[in-house]
């Protein structure tokens, strides 16, 4: 049973995170913002899923494809889009932008542009929970892709030999790039790769938010509870090619179709209405004030100032 | 080797990218030498990250034209084993930054097997990638690494900065028994420049003269060369006449073209987007104080990028690498100061 609060809670996440996307995408577009845009889209359920089950005191390392993450952990969407935009007001001053943005007052360890280079990071974070003794979790989010790259077996191994409470979350969207999985790997359901380890490892519908919410939440009480890693693998699909500027024709259109008929923010609408029992107009005006929110945020972005150079150079001076 | 065909030579017939240089190299090595085979991802139907391998997949077919995994230190190994046994690989890395972490493979395996095996057995790998400032990539996809290759003994390291060299450059590197990096600059790729119908090859060690100039020897490679050219052009509205010199490859490097440039200007400026500290031109500048002292009417001057990670915000990422005027400045300066 969940409550309408919670539901809604869900739901303002699931809304947020594809109004921010949709938003930036204009902007980059606009080109007002620059370098690599991945956008989230298709896959909220994940990060809002996984993240409704931490807490304050809870770690997350991110990928490429990290606004969600971001959003879910409770960033706000002022610095955020000021970052995108490359203002000082951005989490990092505007000097990360989209692949790179950290938000350690809500426990994110931050972005990469490093494909599997948050893999080690989060668990490293897992360690220092673990060495000094507490209770919190840390959860790597991490890609299909990533888990091919050498990086993902030695710290998985490291993990396990240690027990460390941290939740890999692998976001399985079947592409790396133009890659499809079946041609990067043998076993494309990736959470086989776990009990190798002797990690203790599943696949959840990567789409259905309360599916992912549950198994994550089960996830994390064992790493709570001093029993080791997990892994999870959540199925999903991007909406979209690999970044703003690519078409993704290579993306089967059915299977497009398919997964957008699962469209996992839909999903969470429907579940807030049937088992939260909120009414459409409620919704609709739920919706109306997120989207007001981005608004602001945009405003927020633009009229904020730049970091100097000597601002910049105050930062580097000690390297 | 040597250059079959120069640049000025009245057989040029046409103008293309930077991009379709690289291609055609590729192309033309494949048909001629079935051991050429790529290795990268997403080379295949999509081309790369920057469209340089399109359209080979279809002439070549999947045994030549290998989409890989992200496993970029395996797959670079794996191009080795390939190589020492008889095949000539071209890896591609998409950006230098990823390079990283292929750095085990590339040092201690690549560039030490002719060693090793006592000087007989060589590495005949190519591994392309790019690298440079450009559109906001931020810190992670925008560095400037050659002195890192630069430093290893047993790699050669290829800069063009026109397609001409580019493809001039590449198509050596393929036919090299010896491991190449070849380095290109995502700023580049949609450049243009005049590229022989038919086929030509640029040595190794073999720079080219990019301004021929009588007062100030710049030194410049990769993305460097176009805003040096335009600093040169402004330089020679004031009086100033600057020889742009482009190494074109680093290792080795043409000791003997910089050192005739340096007694002849008598000042020397080496430009690098990298950072200063550690670079390739507080190399060559030791080596120009060393052989060409004498020569020299002022100090050899390195303009360089801070010694900072790249900002994402676009006016910063300005400020951070040279720019035209950060060239002229030191031209005026190396001039007044003598
Ligand atoms: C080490 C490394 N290799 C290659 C890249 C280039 N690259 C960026 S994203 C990407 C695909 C990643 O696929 P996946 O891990 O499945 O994540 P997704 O984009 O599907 O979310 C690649 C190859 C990179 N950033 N880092």
């Amino acid at each position: 049973m969940y409550s309408k609060e919670f539901l809604t809670h869900i739901y303002t996440q699931l809304y947020t995170i594809r109004t921010f996307e949709m938003q930036c995408i204009h902007l980059y577009r606009q080109g007002m913002i620059r370098g690599y845009f991945h956008p989230y889209t298709g896959e909220e359920a994940i990060a809002v899923g996984v993240c409704a089950g931490l807490g304050d005191n809870d770690y997350i390392t991110s990928t490429h494809r990290g606004h969600g993450h971001c959003i879910a952990r409770g960033a706000d969407l002022n610095r955020m889009t000021a970052e995108l935009l490359g203002k000082k007001t951005g989490y990092c001053k505007g000097l990360g932008g989209s692949m790179h943005i950290a938000d350690f007052s809500s426990g994110n360890l931050g972005a990469n542009g490093i494909v599997g280079g948050g893999i080690p990071i989060g668990i490293g974070a897992a360690l220092g929970i673990s060495l000094r003794g507490e209770q919190g979790v840390a959860v790597v989010f991490t890609s299909d892709g990533a888990t091919n790259n050498g990086i993902f077996g030695e710290s998985l191994n490291l993990a396990a030999i240690w027990n460390l409470p941290v939740l890999i979350v692998v976001e399985n969207n079947h592409y790396a790039v133009s890659t499809p999985i079946e041609q990067s790997t043998r076993v494309p359901d990736i959470y086989k790769r776990g009990p190798a380890y002797g990690i203790d490892s599943f696949s959840v519908d990567g789409n259905d938010v309360l599916k992912v919410y549950e198994h994550a939440q089960d996830a994390i009480a064992r790493c709570r509870s001093g029993r080791g890693p997990v892994l999870m693998e959540a199925k999903t699909f991007r909406f979209g090619g690999h970044h703003v500027n690519d078409p993704g024709h290579y993306m089967p259109k059915d299977r497009m179709a398919y997964y957008k008929s699962k469209d996992p923010v839909l999903v969470g609408r429907r579940y807030l209405m049937e088992k939260g029992g909120a009414t459409e107009d409620e919704i609709q005006l739920l919706e109306t004030s997120i989207t007001r929110k981005m608004d602001d945020a945009i405003l927020f972005a633009e009229e904020s100032p730049e970091l100097t150079h000597e601002e910049l150079m105050n930062i580097v001076e000690r390297y | 080797m040597t250059d079959t065909v120069s640049q000025n030579n009245t057989m040029l017939s046409r103008t293309i990218t930077y991009r379709d240089a690289i291609n055609e190299a590729l192309k033309e090595e494949m048909r001629r030498d079935p051991s050429v085979f790529l290795l990268g991802e997403d080379i295949g139907e999509r081309g790369g990250s920057y469209k340089v391998t399109a359209g080979l997949l279809q002439e070549f077919g999947p045994k030549r034209v290998i989409d890989t995994p992200i496993a970029e230190a395996s797959f670079t190994g794996i191009g080795m084993g390939a190589a020492i046994s008889g095949m000539r690989p071209v890896v591609e890395v998409p950006f230098v930054d990823f390079t990283m972490l292929v750095m085990d493979q590339l040092v201690n395996q690549v560039a030490k097997y002719h060693f090793i095996t006592g000087g007989t057995r060589k590495v005949p790998l190519v591994l392309r990638t790019q690298g440079g400032v450009g559109s906001g990539l931020a810190c992670q996809h925008s560095q400037s690494l050659e002195a890192f290759f630069y430093h290893i003994p047993g790699l050669k390291i290829a800069v063009p900065s026109t397609p001409y060299d580019a493809k001039g450059l590449l198509k050596t590197a393929i036919r090299c028994d010896d491991p190449v990096i070849f380095l290109e600059h995502k700023l580049l790729y949609t450049a243009e420049g005049a590229v022989p119908e038919q086929e030509y090859l640029i040595g190794f060690g073999k720079g080219g003269i990019k301004r021929p100039g009588k007062d100030v020897t710049v030194i410049a490679w990769l993305n460097m060369i176009p805003r040096v050219l335009s600093a040169a052009e402004k330089c020679a509205r004031e009086g100033i006449d600057i020889e742009v010199i482009d190494p074109r490859t680093l290792v080795p490097l043409d000791k003997a073209l910089i050192l005739d440039s340096v007694r002849k200007t008598r000042h020397v400026i080496i430009v690098q987007e990298a950072i200063r500290r550690g670079g390739v031109a507080s190399d060559i500048a030791s080596i120009i104080q060393e052989e060409a002292f004498d020569c020299l009417d002022a100090p050899v001057r390195i303009v360089a990028a801070a010694n900072s990670p790249i900002p994402f915000n676009e006016a910063l990422e300005h400020t951070i690498i040279p720019q035209e005027d950060d060239i002229t400045e030191a031209v005026y300066q190396i001039i007044h100061k003598s």
